[in-house]
């Protein structure tokens, strides 16, 4: 018999109202979570409401990580620490919000509101359950970026990518299904090699908390640490190829151009989880220096991203649509933020960082801003318009690709000057070019990169010259694009853009734009980032002392 | 004990890796399938072999870790089991909508030349 209210369970319920505040952290996951779920009770006809909803649902996640931002910004340590169902950590399940979290949780949901806001204005009905699918897409990722531990890591990846087969399928069309079958193919593949990563690990190390894991490792001796390197090597396999690294990114540049554009924007994101866990791994690992699991797996990280970046701009010198110029330029990106965890050198990891989060927003706008050009010359059509759905589904609305009839918000004038403007702003970041924020990031990566002592190593004067390469490489391919469409006289139409379409687009690219005129403080927090990722004894002790 | 399944999930899990790079849709699922079987056994193994021990406290007074199952991996496999077989649903569906569209199994959704 057990007796409940002797342990506080069940005792009178005072009417105080509950404080929420120390439940912030877990509002990331749990608010889409129910949102999406809510919403599959709704109809599809009812798209409105469902728009006004899911867009107040990724409003409210900005203003979540903006209190969850200024929260660790402000505090000495940096790092709030949640404990479901307040079990002690390494058995119980952590989420845990730090400098790093908060800033890629930022990152997620202004660029989550900017696609939302932009497929609202059409691509939203194309295709039924687009919110849902979304609103779970999103709390994959802040799952993925707030857990503590390995096998929620592994699951938050899981809703992510079911999400995301869903919205890559979003639209349907062969091109889409053919691009979803190795997309899924792969991720499958690369799930299948996380699990063999984390049980060679907690057959090792008997947990799965990943600090927990990090301090076990430190004493590992003869085999087990052999074993536990094999994990980690299996594991960050996995990771590389979530992250876009080369020769494990051939699914990318084939996957992204055919999303429909606000799901192409909301991918960006998606390589960077890949990335962010392969920075917390190394973080963690720095913190027990003994073991060597830096110096194991930097190597791989700075080769594999520079090698990603050559391949990335070679890939843009390549493209001449811009659908997949934006997905080569994604790949430049997470292989400089790989790369850049590879030097293990905190201020070209704060200038990577900084380097993300313009570019993150840029490549979003790009793909947005990719339908909106091509509205300048609808010459050549679709290879796969008037798809018919292939299974009957209880859905009413039949696929369209036109979104006659179903115009939210009004046309905006001068459109044409506008697109031109966006797309300025846009490469600008993306290549690097002064005065925008791409410039000062790539200056800090290459200054950091440079100063690494009066021997430089040859990685390091390739790492500089291969950044400054990539920049140039953007430079040529967004030129190329952008006399093409803007500039080549000749049966041009006037760009029809409505304003829920312009919203988002300026909502990013002034958000790049601010993110170069307060660069001071946006570097004085990146700076703390990359000061407490070396040195990670406070979020170790943060994690796991025990509960107030 | 060790041995019997150390070959078991190799030969089970090399059979997959083969299927998955083949060029037809189907043989690419069932290899994932197998992969799938491959990895959750090997989570399984990953707590310990052991026959007939229990994964719940029998005595909470005087536990004894030594006679029970390691309850972990076991949990583990339960949400990799789920995951897997819903995500390989998933793409039965993705496979059959490919082959409607596009009059092929091949993964490229074309025949080779």
């Amino acid at each position: 018999m057990l007796d409940f209210t002797s342990r506080g369970i069940g005792g009178p319920i005072t009417g105080q109202l509950v404080d929420l505040t120390p439940h912030l952290p877990v509002l990331p996951i749990v608010l889409p979570l129910a949102v999406a779920a809510f919403m599959l009770l709704l109809e599809e006809r009812r798209r409105i409401f469902k728009a006004g909803l899911g867009a107040a649902t990724t409003a409210a996640l900005v203003l979540v990580s903006f209190v969850l931002l200024n929260a660790v910004a402000g505090d000495a340590d940096g790092v709030i620490v949640y404990r479901l169902a307040d079990w002690p950590a390494p058995f119980g399940i952590v989420l845990v919000v730090d400098r790093l979290a908060a800033l890629m949780l930022m990152v997620t949901s202004v660029l989550a509101l900017a696609s939302f806001v932009f497929a609202v204005s059409g691509w939203a009905i194309v295709s039924p359950r687009f919110h849902s699918l979304f609103l779970l897409l999103v709390m994959g990722i802040n799952g993925a970026f707030l857990t503590g531990d390995l096998f929620n890591l592994y699951v938050f990846f899981e809703v992510l990518l079911a999400g995301s087969y869903g919205l890559l399928l979003h639209g349907s069309g062969r091109a889409r299904v053919r691009a979803g079958l190795q997309y899924i193919a792969v991720n499958l593949g690369s799930s299948i090699l996380f699990l063999i990563g984390a049980g060679l690990i907690y057959a090792v190390t008997g947990t799965l908390n990943l600090v927990d894991m990090m301090r076990v490792a430190a004493d590992l001796q003869g085999q087990d640490a052999t074993l536990f390197r094999a994990g980690l090597a299996v594991l960050s396999v996995a990771f590389l190829t979530k992250a876009g690294v080369w020769p494990l990114s051939f699914w990318l540049p084939v996957s992204y151009p055919v999303a429909t554009p606000p799901v192409a924007a909301m991918f960006v994101i998606m390589t960077k989880v890949g990335a962010y866990v392969l920075l917390r791994v190394v973080a963690l690992a720095s913190g027990v220096p003994d073991t060597g699991l830096v110096e194991f797996l930097s190597p791989w990280l700075l080769y594999g991203g520079i090698a990603t970046v050559l391949f990335g701009s070679m890939g843009l010198l390549a493209s001449t649509q811009l659908p997949r110029i934006a997905s080569y330029a994604t790949l430049v990106t997470a292989g400089t933020l790989v790369a850049a965890v590879g030097t293990a050198d905190q201020r070209v990891i704060s200038g990577a960082l900084y380097y993300m989060i313009g570019s993150t927003l840029a490549t979003g706008a790009a793909f947005l801003l990719a339908e909106l050009v091509a509205r300048l010359r609808p010459a050549e059509p679709a290879a796969d318009a008037g798809v018919e759905p292939v299974f009957g589904d209880d859905y009413e609305t039949s696929l369209q690709t036109d979104f006659e009839g179903y115009e939210v918000g009004i046309a905006i004038p001068a459109g044409t000057a506008m697109l031109g403007g966006a797309f300025v702003v846009a490469a600008l970041v993306l290549a690097g070019l002064p005065p925008l924020s791409g410039f000062l990031a790539k200056f800090a990566i290459v200054s950091g990169v440079l100063s690494g002592g009066p021997e430089l190593s040859p990685e390091a004067w390739v790492l500089a010259g291969v950044v400054v390469f990539s920049g140039l490489a953007t430079l040529i391919a967004l030129m190329r694009k952008g006399i093409e469409a803007f500039w080549r006289p000749g049966d041009e139409n006037v760009a029809e853009v409505r304003s829920l379409e312009a919203l988002p687009i300026g909502i990013l690219l002034s958000l790049c734009v601010a993110l170069t005129l307060f660069a001071a403080p946006v570097v004085t927090y990146l700076d703390a980032t990359g000061a407490y990722l070396a040195d990670p004894i406070e979020y170790a002790r943060s994690v796991l002392e025990p509960g107030p | 004990m060790e041995l019997v399944t150390a070959v078991g999930i190799g030969v089970i899990a090399a059979a997959g890796v083969w299927l998955v790079l083949r060029p037809r849709t189907f043989q690419v699922i069932l290899g994932l399938s197998l992969l799938t079987y491959a990895v959750n056994a090997f989570l399984l193994a990953m707590g310990g072999l052991t026959v007939g021990a229990p994964p719940v406290l029998e005595s909470v007074a005087a536990p004894n870790a030594a006679e029970h199952a390691d309850p972990v991996p076991q949990s583990l496999v339960l949400t990799s089991i789920v995951i897997s077989f819903s995500m390989t649903a998933l793409y039965l569906v993705v496979l059959l909508t490919s082959r409607g569209l596009t009059g092929t199994d091949h993964v490229d959704a074309e025949e080779p030349a």
